[in-house]
């Protein structure tokens, strides 16, 4: 089935190189961040992670989102998913590839990496993400394969590969649950030790990743000539908008704790993200045009998608409201979350992180490299499909 | 045999691609390094020249465990002198001249071992004392 | 003879699945790294567990076994002779090439100066007394009895010393993914953003110095103990008893007088971590 991938459209090819070109700036910032060292970037003693881990915490809940068609499909045999769910396994692939590099590119010894695997240690959480994360990838390009493969024949798939099938939904939450656990179990950092941490995860990352499904087929509707259906893609606007309706519902659950209690340790990473957090006659707000611009978007997206318009006749609105929601969740996680963990410091003093422009071309570098995976996959699954009809 | 044309020609150049490093020296090793001994004159180890040839590396790394990992920093005392376990407080006492001593087989083997990343050489220790 | 070879593919498979997943079965199973993560000593006398910190505030209860090294600091004497931190501080910058960065990104700190409401975040800064709102004081890593950061490392590059409760840290191992810092809530912890060497002022041949691309923090000088010495910071405040160090299980030892005769308190008792740092205000 590779093959596919050496046959296409010059638009095909030209995105490819556009994509390349962007890989490429990317190899050469992380092979002078490797000379250097992580000081490369705008990560400091006070924020010791930045747009990396935040990049990776974000990634895991696309990679994650692509169980929302899985499990309708393959657990309530709901049909219309099945010419789509391919395409949220082959997501799942480019997220985690995401993911990984993201996680290689922070370490400060990544040719290190594999004391994770030489020195076990199961009371990190780190270790059981790297098992969950691998189990994940491997799960996802194991299925995927198997039932495209089964599909070009047009023979039913092997009986064997649905244990895998339904294996890989507990992954899916396990992945995100344990990104969660990451940061909720560590004492001191009031702004992430919260048991709602997790589920929030969940959530936006159950309308980050159908939404970025949605994108992905009205645009290989346009370019391929693949047409999801109707019907599908407006089942997965309903989970999305009930996915980002609890994430917001979760997110002012935070409000309350910290409001109402009014301890002010709960409160300060809030005020910084939203409001600004004032210290010693200086007012610290970096994030809060973000943070806003992230509330905006979300509320207005999931608007726009519960409206006639967007649901039955327009493709535009459908796409600029995924797109929307995409960009909310992606300030909320990808942003705010991680970064307003460190303020303020454990001996409450506020360091604000800027990331350096060689660190924002590692970053840009590792997302074309994961929509460089998930376009050969998709070239893969379209051109099966159309082999098929 | 088809395309024997493309074939053959292909499998020699593979055959000569891989082995470059062995016949491009003229199929010689090159000359042995000559490690410098101990310019004070030691003769001594820690163990016999034979086993510390070969094995200094898991010496080290077993060093490195008992020190750091289990905490039995015990000084060793070896016919009548004394070691404290550690690169830089036992080894480099007398091979004090890491370019002439470590460096020579070092770079001969082609291994690039990351001790010196952060255990100092006395010469580099030489380089920061004047400044105080 | 194409199901030979599948069955040929599919036993290959399973083996080399079953070659890379024995090494860590064995080393899970065996390493005695994961026996001292519950403290490395098996008889604790039945119900003497140590409570979890119930009372929401001062000293946690302590495990009684074993050896455990703390440290107690007299805040009064440093506030009457505030030029003692300093020679404390540059003793243990000058044992451990602990390199000076100019600038706040990429400083290391092993013990540093800090204002009271710094150090002590949880305590009221509210109408302190003068002394206290005036005196410089003093942030070190706590060597705590149930460390977060230990819990955090994925490589146990970081661990806790069964024969003495140091929190130690084994360079050699760590991969620099800074999860340790994210976990410390005393700030103890510094990276290594970029090669250290060339901010290091003055080399001590004794002590290595680190790398780019790991994590470093107070190590209780451990490499002096070995010799029988007494920390850096200690020694340079020796005959003042602003800083005092040993066991604080042996009830015998200078540092438990102290403790039994002065009111103390740690930094963060609420947090459960159990610091092995105790000081006098």
């Amino acid at each position: 089935m590779i093959e596919k991938t050496l046959k296409g459209k010059p638009a095909y090819w030209i995105w490819l190189a556009f994509l390349g070109m962007f890989m490429a700036i990317g190899v050469a910032c992380y092979i002078r961040q490797y000379n250097f060292g992580l000081g490369m970037t705008g990560m400091s003693r006070d924020v010791s992670w930045g747009l990396y881990i935040s990049q990776f915490t974000f990634l895991v809940g696309v990679a994650a989102g692509g169980v929302m068609l899985v499990l309708p499909y393959y657990v309530h045999n709901y049909k219309e998913f099945g010419r789509i769910t391919i395409l949220g396994e082959f997501l799942a692939i480019g997220a985690i590839v995401m993911c990984l590099l993201f996680i290689m590119a922070d370490l400060g010894q990544p040719m290190r990496a594999l004391n994770v695997v030489l020195h076990p240690t199961p009371n990190s959480m780190l270790f059981y993400d790297a098992i969950v994360l691998n189990g994940y990838l491997f799960l996802n390009i194991l299925c995927g394969w198997v039932i495209l493969t089964a599909e070009r024949k047009q023979v039913k798939p092997p009986k064997w590969i649905y244990f895998f099938v339904y294996l890989s939904i507990p992954f899916a939450v396990s992945i995100h649950t344990v990104t969660a656990m990451l940061y909720c179990g560590l004492p001191g950092r009031h702004f992430w030790l919260s048991a709602i941490i997790a589920p929030r995860f969940l959530a936006s990352a159950f309308a980050a990743g159908p939404a970025l499904i949605v994108i992905a087929c009205l645009v290989l509707k346009r370019v391929a000539g693949f047409d999801a259906g109707r019907k599908a893609m407006d089942k997965l606007v309903t989970i999305i908008i009930y996915a980002s309706i609890l994430n917001m519902f979760f997110v002012g659950l935070e409000f309350f704790v910290g409001y109402y209690s009014n301890i002010p340790s709960h409160k300060h990473a809030l005020e910084y993200l939203f409001f600004g957090l004032e210290h010693h006659g200086h007012v610290y707000n970096n994030l809060v045009p973000f943070m806003w611009a992230f509330v905006i978007l979300a509320f207005g997206s999931i608007a726009l998608l519960a409206t006639p318009l967007a649901r039955k006749k327009n493709d535009f609105y459908l796409g600029l409201g995924c797109v929307g929601l995409f960009l909310a969740f992606w300030l909320d996680k990808g942003i705010g979350f991680v970064l307003a963990g460190f303020v303020p410091t454990p001996l409450h003093e506020i360091t604000e992180y800027i990331p350096t422009a060689n660190e924002l071309g590692v970053t840009i570098g590792v997302w074309a490299t994961g929509f460089f995976v998930v376009t050969v996959l998709y070239k893969i699954a379209i051109g099966v499909e159309h082999e098929v009809e | 045999m088809y395309n024997k044309g493309t074939i053959i020609p292909g499998l020699i150049f593979f055959v000569l691609f891989v082995t470059f490093p062995v016949w491009f020296q003229g199929l010689k090793a090159g000359d042995m390094p000559k490690p410098e001994l101990p310019p004070g004159g030691e003769k001594q180890c820690v163990m016999p020249a034979d086993y510390m040839r070969a094995n200094h590396m898991q010496l080290l790394n077993e060093w490195r465990d008992n020190v750091l990992r289990d905490g039995n920093r015990e000084i060793l005392e070896i016919n009548g002198k004394k070691y404290p376990k550690g690169l830089q407080m036992a080894c480099m006492e007398c091979h004090s001249r890491k370019e002439k001593f470590c460096d020579s087989c070092h770079t001969y083997a082609a291994v690039d071992p990351y001790c010196w990343d952060c255990h100092l050489t006395p010469n580099e220790v030489a380089s920061k004392e004047a400044t105080h | 003879m194409d199901k030979q070879r599948r069955k040929f593919l599919k036993i290959a498979g399973a083996s080399v699945v079953a070659g890379i997943g024995a090494p860590v079965l064995v080393k899970l199973s065996s390493s005695p790294a994961l026996a001292s993560s519950d403290g490395g000593h098996a008889p604790v006398a039945a119900g003497h567990a140590p409570m979890p910190d119930a009372h929401g505030g001062g000293h946690v209860e302590e495990a009684p076994e074993g050896v455990r090294l703390g440290m107690v600091i007299d805040m009064r004497k440093i506030a009457d002779t505030p030029a003692l931190l300093d020679k404390a501080i540059s003793a243990c910058v000058n044992a451990h090439n602990v390199p000076q960065f100019p600038d706040k990104k990429n400083e290391i700190k092993w013990i540093w100066k800090a204002p009271f409401e710094n150090v002590f975040t949880d305590k009221s800064a509210s109408h302190t007394s003068k002394r206290v709102a005036d005196t410089q004081f003093v942030a070190l890593c706590n060597h705590c009895d149930d460390p977060p950061c230990v819990r955090a490392c994925p490589t146990q590059a970081t661990f806790k010393l069964a024969k003495n409760g140091i929190v130690a840290m084994d360079f050699h191992r760590c991969i620099g993914c800074r999860f340790c810092m994210a976990a410390c809530p005393y700030g103890a912890r510094s990276f290594n953003w970029q090669d250290p060497r060339p901010y290091i002022k003055k080399y001590n041949k004794e002590f290595p110095s680190r790398m780019r691309g790991v994590v470093e923090k107070c190590n209780f000088c451990g490499e002096r103990l070995a010799l029988g010495q007494e920390p850096a910071c200690v020694e340079a405040c020796k005959g003042t008893g602003a800083i005092l160090f040993g066991d604080l299980n042996d009830a015998g030892s200078e540092v438990r007088a102290v403790l039994d005769k002065e009111f103390t308190i740690q930094r963060k008792p609420t947090l459960g971590t159990k610091p092995s740092v105790f000081y006098i205000v």
